[in-house]
């Protein structure tokens, strides 16, 4: 579907993360397109290629998408150059979703670590705006220093709303006027992270070193594995389950991924 | 079921018939060398002695490189930079030759690219428009082993048409398809035949089917057992990575994405692509699942004989036509695997 | 030749138990009749595994890449030179390999025995110059001289240049061979010809990429083929693009290259693929005197520049 570039909002001070409002040129697709927070679409940009980035604004949010795009690779470098007004297309909504009806009425921790926090966003966004289906929400995200935390000025306005948990950390910093934590995202889950109970469900979305130290954490919580969902990623061609390049095990990461249970990843292979 | 007996001269004759409503495919023999699938040029006759194509017959479905769209770059068209679909040619096609194996390795890919949920319309429009005239094998290879993963030498799967020689350059055509009697019908073949030599040609060619592989195991099996057992770095040692079993298996599917763009204009297509290859998964971060050779090993050979069986539930994704036991330079060889996969116990 | 497999379980087996080594690198028997597989063997009770015979045609030094373990590693002459062409690279030390030097009088083509058969071959015998091949009621015997790979008909190099063992006695070099007859023949073609030549030997390539990954010196962590940032050259199966990568690739591996046959061995379309990388051996020989893999002390001559290099293509 061809959509055409809104906005453009550089996110960190490395310049590397930029966030991306898209405008779809056809209303159908508009209409088509209705996605759940927690899903990817295909980025695709005529001549350089395609790239599966997940989709930062939520389902509630109307009249555009947005994307965290990470200069990384060929397209992306390519991306990061464009201005707005460009055309571009995009392919989806594909993958699938945070199992959003098994988590209303639950408590809800997201813990986030990096540039892997644009699908949170749109959980954070989707459940704000249905804050009723919802009990506790806590969200645990870290970075490296205050400068590469995404969409700070919205972090900011959640924690002014209230009814929201915002334990923001940095690993380190020199700026004597942060207010929030410093410390690895696995010690503030440490201390912050709601107790563990059949009906709190944890989030967690970031970097494999990141997700690496938070898991004992929330073993020695006690968090249940079924109670643990991730979002894998993965080199992605078709997006669609077809082309073979995302499989762990007989499953697609693409297909069915990329969220999944730490119960599912359990028992798949051990390639990650 | 009907058998059609076919003698060389009616058989002459249906080609140049045929020729006229379909696009005409066969193994022809490439720069005096080794015969491979084809387009037939006007009043070629597709080789029908030997005993198999080096590469499948996949390329006739599903070609090496594949054009899906186009588009243009130039700011002054109307939709630039958006994609065009290009016209395909999905006309009826006519493709001779296929041995049972192939034709039944297009039903199991055709699991994947036309599932419930999407339909891969450059795979599918291009199946649903050939017709298969398959070519029972008579005398199976050493490389050979159908009838271990539930298939054979005279197996009808993917087929529309079955030829069986019947000496003197005639063949007993069995109808499989309406699709097939359409064919026949078009070609002037219409003499009946004699059902009966067809099976017991078959009982025989069974009979001297050499090499034998279990299976039965392989979906009992725990798959992260067995993706965890210390054999693979045995077996992968002599791997080169190059790709040839890939690329020559009827039953490998996979495939890359890729632009290309010259001055203003590009076309997005796609290629065959190969897991043996260290870039097949690696991720724009650097970081590569499988950086080993022997863990790219052990992904194919358990995608083919562990994944698909649990996906699936419909047997292994191999048709037992030994082209990568033949051309594998180091010798790896899929029934040793196999048999080592199917009788793996854990400690 | 035939009698090398003895000394070799022994060399394997002592350097095992003394633990001069961590792994043995050598072949076993394949599955069919005239394959052998490229294996490792780790304890001394397993060399028993360890065979050789004239289908031992893979070039063993394309397993040493980047490994950390003591080596003891089987050579034929093309191995040897390849392994010193690795030391000059420095993809691995010379403290790390036993080299068990195998004299070598070529290895037999399996494309050419099956062709000339004429049936698949069920069985096969050889001995110390002929091989017998049986299948389908019928049996033929072969002088092995006839049917050797074609880079082993032309080999000047078929004792291992270095070696630490030696599993059996040294053999005569061939040395009034004309390597590059075929190469001369081509390049005595008018220019039509050579285009339309070189354009029907790649009109089967299927971009595999088989020859590259086959290739004891083809390593490049990402190749010139794969690189997307620029992207260099088309992965579709365009002429031109398919001209790129086979010539490209010869050039790479000038002056490096030591007629393994390893590519030509890999390619499932039959393409005779040394005929590009012969012709740049060819040219480094007459342009600096340079023949691969001979010597672990000296710098290939496109690594280095001396003041009398030959500036052909300067006027």
């Amino acid at each position: 579907m061809p959509v055409r570039i809104d906005e453009i909002v550089t996110e960190t001070e490395d310049k590397m993360l930029k966030t991306f409002k898209f405008v779809f040129l056809n209303k159908e697709d508009e209409e088509r397109f209705q996605h759940k927070a927690g899903q990817f679409a295909e980025l695709s940009v005529t001549g350089k290629g395609e790239v599966p980035i997940g989709i930062a604004s939520s389902p509630t949010e109307k009249g555009y998408v947005k994307f965290t795009v990470n200069k990384t690779g060929l397209v992306t470098r390519y991306m990061h150059n464009m201005k707005v007004g460009d055309i571009m297309g995009i392919r989806g909504p594909l993958g699938n979703w945070y199992p959003w009806e098994t988590l209303e009425g639950k408590n809800v921790v997201i813990i986030g670590g990096g540039f892997a926090f644009s699908t949170l966003r749109a959980s954070i966004v989707y459940m704000l705006a249905n804050r009723d289906k919802f009990k506790e929400i806590h969200v645990i995200y870290g970075s490296r220093s205050p400068g590469l935390l995404l969409y700070r000025d919205e972090l900011a306005a959640w924690e002014a709303a209230g009814d929201i948990g915002m334990h923001i950390t940095v690993d380190g910093t020199d700026d004597p006027d942060w207010k929030y934590n410093i410390g690895f995202v696995p010690t503030i889950t440490e201390k912050k992270a709601p107790p563990a109970d059949p009906d709190t469900y944890a989030i967690v979305c970031g970097p494999p070193a990141m997700i690496r130290f938070t898991q004992p954490v929330l073993d020695n919580l006690g968090y249940a594995h079924d109670n643990i969902i991730n979002s894998l990623e993965k080199r992605m061609k078709c997006g669609i389950g077809i082309c073979g390049r995302c499989n762990i095990g007989d499953k697609y990461v693409c297909k069915d991924g990329p969220v999944f249970t730490l119960n599912a990843l359990n028992h798949m292979p051990g390639e990650k | 079921m009907k058998v059609i007996k076919i003698d060389k001269n009616q058989w002459a004759e249906g080609l140049a018939k045929l020729e006229g409503s379909y696009r005409m495919f066969g193994p022809v023999a490439v720069q005096g060398k080794f015969p491979e699938f084809r387009e037939l040029e006007k009043g070629d006759v597709p080789n029908l002695d030997v005993p198999n194509t080096h590469l499948s017959a996949k390329s006739v479905v599903y070609p090496q490189s594949e054009v899906m769209f186009e588009y243009s770059l130039d700011e002054h068209i109307e939709d630039h930079h958006l994609l065009r679909e290009i016209e395909k040619d999905y006309s009826p096609r006519a493709v001779f030759g296929i041995r049972p194996c192939d034709a039944a390795a297009n039903l199991l890919v055709k699991r994947n690219f036309d599932s419930k949920e999407y339909r891969d319309p450059y795979w599918a429009d291009s199946f649903e428009s050939c017709v298969f005239i398959g070519h029972a094998c008579e005398n199976p290879g050493g490389t050979c082993f159908c009838t271990s993963v539930g298939f054979g030498p005279f197996n009808e799967d993917g087929l529309d048409l079955l030829l069986v020689n019947s000496g003197k350059g005639g063949f007993l055509a069995k109808v499989i398809t309406d699709k097939g009697a359409v064919l026949a019908k078009s070609a002037g073949w219409k003499t009946e035949g004699d059902a009966a030599s067809i099976e017991s040609l078959k009982k025989q060619a069974e009979a001297k089917m050499s090499s034998k592989v279990n299976t039965d195991q392989l979906s009992k099996k725990d798959a992260t057992a067995l993706f965890d057992a210390p054999f693979w770095e045995d077996i992968g040692f002599a791997c080169l990575n190059c790709g040839t079993c890939t690329y020559s298996c009827p039953t490998c599917w996979c495939f890359d994405i890729q632009d290309e763009v010259k001055n203003k204009s590009g076309v997005r297509m796609r290629n065959w692509d190969s897991c043996m290859y260290p870039l097949f998964t690696l991720e724009g971060s650097g970081h590569n699942p499988r950086p080993q050779k022997h863990q790219r090993v052990r992904q194919r050979f358990m995608h083919k004989l562990k994944y698909y069986v649990d996906k699936y539930q419909a047997g292994v994704q191999c048709v037992g036509c030994g082209r990568c036991v033949k051309l594998c330079p180091v010798n790896i060889d899929i029934r040793t695997v196999c048999e080592k996969m199917n009788s793996y116990q854990p400690a | 030749m035939i009698g090398y497999i003895d000394k070799i379980r022994e060399v394997s087996r002592k350097l095992l138990t003394e633990e001069k080594v961590d792994m043995v690198i050598g072949y076993r028997k394949g599955s069919l009749p005239m394959m052998t597989e490229p294996c490792f063997v780790k304890r001394p009770e397993d060399v028993d595994t360890l065979v050789w015979d004239s289908n031992c045609r893979i070039n063993l030094a394309a397993y040493l890449m980047d490994r950390k373990e003591k080596i003891g590693i089987i050579a034929k002459g093309c191995d040897s030179r390849n392994i010193i062409n690795h030391l000059v690279e420095n993809k691995i030390k010379r403290e790390q390999l036993v080299i068990i030097g195998a004299p070598c009088k070529g290895m037999i083509d399996k494309k050419t025995v099956t062709q000339q058969f004429g049936q698949e071959i069920d069985e096969y015998q050889e001995t110390e110059d002929q091989i017998t091949v049986k299948g389908g009621g019928v049996e033929k015997t072969f002088q092995k001289v006839d049917v050797l790979q074609e880079n082993c008909a032309i080999c000047n190099h078929r004792n291992p240049v270095e070696y630490d063992e030696l599993v059996g006695d040294l053999v005569e070099e061939q040395v009034d061979v004309d390597r590059y007859e075929d190469i001369r023949r081509i390049e005595a073609m008018d220019i039509d010809e050579k285009w339309n030549f070189f354009e029907d030997i790649l009109s089967t390539c299927i971009r595999c990429y088989a020859c590259r990954n086959a290739c004891p010196l083809c390593y490049c962590p990402t190749c010139f083929v794969d690189e997307s940032k620029p992207q260099w050259v088309g992965k579709g199966n365009d002429p031109a693009d398919t001209r790129t990568f086979h010539f490209l690739r010869a050039f790479h591996c000038a002056g490096r290259c030591t007629d393994c046959g390893a590519c030509e061995r890999a390619c499932p379309m039959d393409i005779p693929v040394r005929l590009f990388t012969k012709k740049l051996g060819k040219d480094c020989l007459e342009l600096y005197g340079w023949e691969a893999g001979l010597n672990p002390d000296q710098r290939p001559p496109l690594d280095t520049f001396k003041p009398d290099d030959p500036e052909v293509g300067i006027k």
